[in-house]
């Protein structure tokens, strides 16, 4: 049985595809069409999930979408109503887009697939929770789904058991973490839905000294962890912005100009909504280990992105083990509406757990060498061993590789296999990378690889973190891996295993056999406001047009020093415009 | 896929509003949606285009 699963039309748009249960292919449109947080139909990376497993549209036993669209515009019309006539603006701007796109999903994939046969459509918290607990290893475990907003819920709590899910509380919007978490993000001049996690990279710099404030006034927490806004503060319910003068005035500092200079207020102002944002996370997951009993926690929702508020539930519950999806945001709603049709409405056992991330296309080195021969680049063939250890030596000798191999991660993080790699050792890899590499603002930090069998030798943490969604105090992480480690000490963990990612594993492990260290840089193959790469094209260019030392593709390695500089000047002429 | 196929499947939006509105009990969005629905066919079946979506995700 094959079931597609699709998320698009608000961000970061995916395809997934179950076969007989299990997930064979996924990724995220972005990656194709090299538009971040691409929304549109996901036409590319649909035809990626048939080609991958050749199938045809017609061999499809079910097409699934993510939410249910009439329920969401519902939602907006009664939104829309009840804040007239200040909504009129953003009404006018939305109808359109609903009229000529949003409401017509069943016939969009139908035609877009020249498929003729059933389209299912989930409740999108539902298709979050799916997208957790039917891909994670606990037969029983907690739910708790944290977003922007879905149809009506933003933040869902239930439990899982066998093939079944029950959601059993809600919290509806206008109320909602996310946007709470995102009205922050545009009131300190960042992108919203798209650089909230540079509010949480800015945090260890600050102190939450306004956090007190923020529960005072905006928003009301109760001991169980639900909450409900002050709305008279935002104005994303009704307008094009998500706070107004209002908050301004609270605070006494206007809202940041993007890109401008960032002050200590800043850094104290990502420290409160932090601080609020782990106390409302925590409560909500103490209330509902004791509310199910559970020993386990499965967790989805953008929201679910925030790897130190997560990080916060292991300190604060007696929880034994917490599956975040990877995917957490949207694109993994892709996955959820696919198991949730397979496993809890068709009734089949499950038989599938997310160990990894690798669903995304792979290139085989063929088209790799002929790239390079078009390019007339000069490149070294090396044997996989070689590969591994001339690769370590170079990390050792503080060069930045760009690393590519296997098949794509689905998510926001690159975990081996697009990413850029350098030595954590080395103090000035994090500006070095930062500026340099990823022309990204200096204070973001870098999140570390470790072998998982090394990790408490070298963390506070002695549990798989596969999808660097938890941070851990790093032991004495400012003398030995100071370009990983954040202001506070913390880091943002990703333990490898061989049975997750060999040739990662086995390169990690070249290096800590050279250098006595088994931790290393890791951040995505990409620029800022670029897509994670997906081609060796793409690869290739992102090399040409940032400063890393070498590349490998597959077997081959390219020194830049190789490259002719026109190829380099021509490649610097593409730009992406910031997130 | 056809033409006829196409008009079919655009016009089966009429029946999924009705189931919609059945189990929801919101039967005041009846008309509201009919306007919607009445302008969002023409622009489909002319083939417009929509303003650029709105620039958060909310709507």
């Amino acid at each position: 049985m094959n079931i597609l699963g699709i998320s698009c039309f608000y961000h970061d748009a995916a395809a997934a595809l179950l076969a007989d249960g299990q997930l064979v292919a996924a990724a995220q449109e972005e990656r194709f069409t090299r538009k971040r947080h691409d929304s549109n139909f996901p036409i590319n990376a649909i035809r990626y999930c048939l080609s991958a497993t050749k199938i045809s549209a017609n061999s499809l036993d079910y097409v699934v979408f993510y939410d249910k669209p009439f329920i969401k515009f519902e939602r907006i019309l009664q939104t829309y109503f009840g804040t007239f006539p200040r909504s009129f603006r953003s009404f006018l701007k939305a109808l359109p887009v609903w009229m000529k796109e949003k409401m017509w999903i069943r016939q969009t994939i139908m035609k877009e697939l020249d498929y003729a046969g059933e389209v299912l459509f989930t409740e999108h918290h539902m298709s979050h929770a799916a997208s957790a607990f039917l891909v994670s290893p606990f037969e029983e475990a907690a739910i708790l789904t944290l977003d922007g907003v879905g149809e009506w819920e933003t933040t869902t709590k239930g439990w899982g058991r066998g093939n079944e899910i029950q959601l059993t509380g809600a919290i509806h919007f206008p109320h909602s973490l996310g946007l709470l978490y995102s009205a922050f993000t545009y009131y300190l001049g960042f992108r919203v839905n798209s650089a909230e996690y540079k509010v949480m990279g800015l945090a260890p710099y600050g102190e939450p000294r306004f956090a007190d404030t923020i529960l005072q006034e905006l928003v009301n927490v109760q001991p169980d962890g639900t909450f409900c806004l002050n709305m008279k503060y935002f104005t994303y319910h009704y307008g094009l912005t998500m706070t107004g003068k209002k908050i301004e005035t609270l605070f006494g500092h206007p809202r940041r100009e993007p890109e401008s200079t960032l002050e200590q207020f800043h850094k104290d102002m990502a420290a409160s909504i932090q601080k609020v944002t782990d106390t409302i996370v925590v409560r909500l997951a103490q209330h509902i280990e004791r509310e199910s009993k559970m020993k386990s926690l499965c967790m989805a929702g953008g929201v679910a992105l925030n790897c130190v508020a997560n990080s916060k539930i292991f300190e604060h519950t007696n929880f034994q083990d917490i599956f975040v999806q990877p995917a957490a945001g949207d694109a993994g709603g892709a996955i959820g509406a696919a198991f949730y049709i397979y496993n809890t409405v068709l009734g089949n056992r499950r038989s599938f757990v997310m160990r990894h991330a690798f669903l995304g296309p792979e290139f085989n080195n063929g088209e790799v060498e002929e790239l390079f021969r078009t390019a007339a680049v000069s490149f070294r063939k090396l044997e996989q061993s070689e590969l591994l250890k001339e690769t370590a030596r170079l990390l050792d000798a503080q060069k930045v590789i760009g690393w590519f191999q296997g098949r794509m991660e689905f998510g926001p993080r690159a975990l081996g296999a697009r990413s850029i790699l350098a030595d954590a050792r080395n103090p000035k890899n994090q500006s070095v990378v930062n500026l340099k590499i990823k022309y990204r603002e200096s204070f973001r930090p870098f999140a570390p690889t470790v072998l998982e069998e090394k990790t408490s030798a070298w963390f506070d943490w002695n549990r798989p973190s596969p999808f660097m969604l938890f941070i851990a105090q790093a032991k004495n992480g400012k003398e030995r891996i100071p370009a990983v480690t954040h202001s506070d000490g913390s880091a943002r963990l990703q333990t490898i295993s061989r049975d997750q990612n060999s040739l990662y594993y086995d390169l990690v492990s070249e290096f800590d056999k050279l250098t006595g260290c088994p931790v290393i840089i890791n951040t995505s193959f990409n620029q800022r406001g670029e897509p994670i790469v997906c081609t060796p094209q793409d690869a290739w260019k992102c090399f040409l047009r940032t400063e890393m030392d070498h590349l490998v593709i597959g077997n081959f390695l390219v020194n830049k020093s190789d490259v002719p500089p026109y190829l380099v000047d021509e490649a610097r002429k593409e730009t992406f415009e910031p997130d | 896929m056809s033409k006829l196929k196409d008009t079919k499947a655009k016009l089966s939006i009429f029946g999924e509003l009705w189931a919609f509105m059945r189990v929801r009990k919101k039967w005041w969005l009846g008309p509201i949606f009919l306007v919607f629905i009445l302008l969002g066919l023409l622009i489909v079946l002319t083939q417009g285009s929509a303003l650029a979506p709105f620039i958060y995700t909310l709507f």
